[in-house]
């Protein structure tokens, strides 16, 4: 009971080649660029888009298979979509979208729009049921969205880019919003981002793809600490710390105290990007950066003329610096390191 | 806006009003009525209506999977085909009737099997006007209906399909209500053309009052016999067209305004 997914096809200038698997109830990341091939992975999935090549198998049947030339059509797969940009029906109101998949499965109308009631209340928008979806806002229309995908019970729930059409303000909120909505959803995930932070919140594991490849694969914890390439280094290789933000400073769990600027109170992500630390050997003085931790160095990758140090100690980072930096400061593992950043270099975002 | 343009605008209003005026002022008032109810007019008039509504039903039967086909479909040589299926529109309609003739006539390719096998004759038969109207009005249609589903997303057609919708409940519920302006406007200029045709009817249909004599028709031999009665045949037609155009877009944007978000 999982999904298992090889697929190839060639489409236009791309050339897509990955193998998926995601067990019962677990949530999948596709994280690349645009371009990349990941909303064409879905399109796969869900029957949009025929591969050339390859097998997927959700819940143990076979639903694309082109060597024994198995198609299963889009309406017959244990399927839900939510799309980029939601693709709400206009013509018909909002309680008419989420019960169109019931009625499309010859439920009948009272029970179909009962059930579609019933999740529109679920998801905070019973008082909207009978609007259009253009009078919705971005997040009104995403829940929507979700409402009418779970409402015919789909085993595989797919979501391309799902907080992409908000815009920056709105994102943090309703990416919470989403992840409190999705868990009480028990099937399989496959989510399409371009942002780390959404992969974080929603997801267990990623797979970052690049030109139509899986370039790396597990969970985001690991591939942060040990992206294997420099495309991967610059996609999600940055450090996420969690914890509560009081005033301008943000607590971590372990006690550590990060400064920030222009940060709202309460939980929050603060990404601290590897380019942005200074290492030292000594503590700087009459520096205007306003952090400034300690630690030991326990490990150096080299990536191209660049070094990632992985530093251990209150508030374990890893940095980017120039191959030149790391030669003149003759810096080895077990050396105790200073890592300076500035308040302003490190971005917050309500968990 | 520019003063040329307005002038030249105002000259094109007045194009088209003038022949109205015309119309008006040599109406015979005193005897309208007379014209009016007398069984050359009611007759056309009712022939009239009953053959183009049939002529925009066929045209919207055909014309919208016909344009579905041309919108959507990979079918190789689609261009010949759409020139083929809308020749009718830039063909002069007697050329059409003539041609109707020998396809469809009693001595026709297909026209002699229709008779021989099921007793089918459609010259100079209200059947035949129905075809000569459906044959130079489906084109407005097609090409209206086909602009439509270009423009159409698809996306939304991919967003039903995976919420478990066939195609053809796609077609019903997603499909044709998203393009349900461009139906509306391809059906009342078909049916406009089906109203207004004469050549194609006359050629292939014949003028026989009570059958094949539809109001054009009517108009037209009135003229020669007794202008008066042709004037006011022609205002009927004029005002019948205008009434429908009129009401058919108060309707509409009746509707439009139904759609509208409503304030929260």
């Amino acid at each position: 009971m999982s999904l298992r997914a090889e697929i190839a096809l060639r489409i236009g200038s791309l050339d897509l080649d990955v193998a998926l698997h995601v067990a019962p109830g677990r949530v999948l990341a596709l994280l690349g660029p645009n371009g990349a091939g990941k909303s064409t992975i879905l399109r796969c999935l869900a029957g949009l888009t025929p591969i050339d090549r390859g097998r997927i198998t959700i819940d143990g049947t076979v639903v694309d298979d082109p060597a024994t030339g198995v198609f299963v059509e889009p309406e017959r797969r244990p399927i839900g979509v939510v799309f980029q940009d939601y693709l709400l029906f206009e013509h018909m109101s909002v309680l008419e979208n989420v019960a169109f998949g019931l009625r499309a499965r010859a439920l009948p109308k009272r029970d179909a729009r009962a059930r579609a009631a019933a999740l529109l209340e679920q998801v905070g928008l019973a008082d909207h049921a009978a609007q259009r979806p253009r009078a919705l806002s971005g997040g009104q229309a995403q829940r929507v969205a979700l409402a009418r995908a779970l409402a015919v019970s789909p085993r595989l729930l797919l979501l391309d880019e799902p907080l992409a059409a908000l815009d920056v303000g709105t994102r943090a909120a309703l990416r919470r919003d989403l992840r409190r909505h999705l868990d009480t959803f028990d099937g399989m995930r496959v989510l399409v981002t371009h942002d780390p932070l959404d992969a974080y919140a929603l997801a267990d594991h990623v797979a970052i793809i690049e030109a139509g490849r899986i370039v790396q694969a597990g969970t985001l914890t690991e591939i942060t600490a040990h992206p294997r390439s420099r495309y991967v280094a610059d996609l999600v290789g940055v450090n996420l710390i969690t914890g509560t933000v009081r005033g301008n400073v943000l607590t971590t769990d372990r006690g550590t105290t990060v400064v920030v600027a222009d940060a709202t109170p309460g939980e929050a992500y603060a990404v601290i990007r590897p380019h942005s630390i200074t290492l030292t050997r000594h503590a700087p003085a009459g520096t205007s950066a306003r952090n400034c931790w300690p630690g030991t160095i326990a490990d150096i990758d080299q990536l191209g003329d660049r070094a990632r140090v992985a530093i251990d100690g209150p508030l374990p980072l890893t940095a980017e610096i120039t191959l030149a930096a790391l030669r003149e400061l003759d810096l080895r593992p077990g050396d105790d390191v200073h890592a300076t950043v500035k308040a302003t270099d490190i971005e917050v975002a309500p968990a | 806006m520019p003063l040329p343009a307005v002038l030249l605008a105002a000259l094109a209003v007045a194009f088209f009003a003038l022949p109205l005026l015309g119309l008006l002022w040599r109406a015979p008032w005193s005897s309208a009525w007379t014209y009016l109810t007398s069984d050359t007019a009611t007759t056309a008039l009712r022939l009239s209506l009953w053959c183009s509504l049939w002529a925009t039903a066929l045209s919207l039967l055909f014309g919208v999977p016909l344009a579905w086909l041309l919108a959507r479909s990979e079918l190789p040589g689609r261009g010949l085909i759409r020139a083929l299926c809308t020749l009718s529109m830039v063909l002069p309609p007697v050329v059409g009737g003539v041609a109707l003739f020998f396809a469809l006539g009693r001595r026709g390719l297909v026209g002699q099997y229709l008779d021989q096998w099921f007793g089918l004759r459609l010259p100079f038969t209200t059947t035949g006007v129905v075809v000569a109207q459906t044959f130079v009005a489906m084109p407005f249609l097609v090409l209206t209906v086909e602009a439509a589903l270009r423009q159409l997303d698809p996306r939304h057609e991919e967003a039903s399909r995976t919420l478990g919708a066939s195609p053809w409940y796609t077609f019903r519920r997603v499909t044709l209500p998203a393009i349900r302006p461009a139906l509306v406007a391809g059906a009342v200029l078909s049916w406009a053309r089906a109203l207004g045709e004469f050549g194609a009817t006359i050629t292939f249909a014949g003028n026989f009052p009570g059958t094949t004599q539809t109001m054009p028709l009517a108009v037209y031999l009135s003229l020669e016999r007794n202008p008066e009665e042709a004037i006011v045949l022609a205002l009927v037609l004029i005002v019948v067209s205008f009434a429908v155009l009129v009401g058919l877009r108060d309707r509409w944007l009746a509707q439009q305004i139904r759609t509208r978000p409503v304030a929260a």
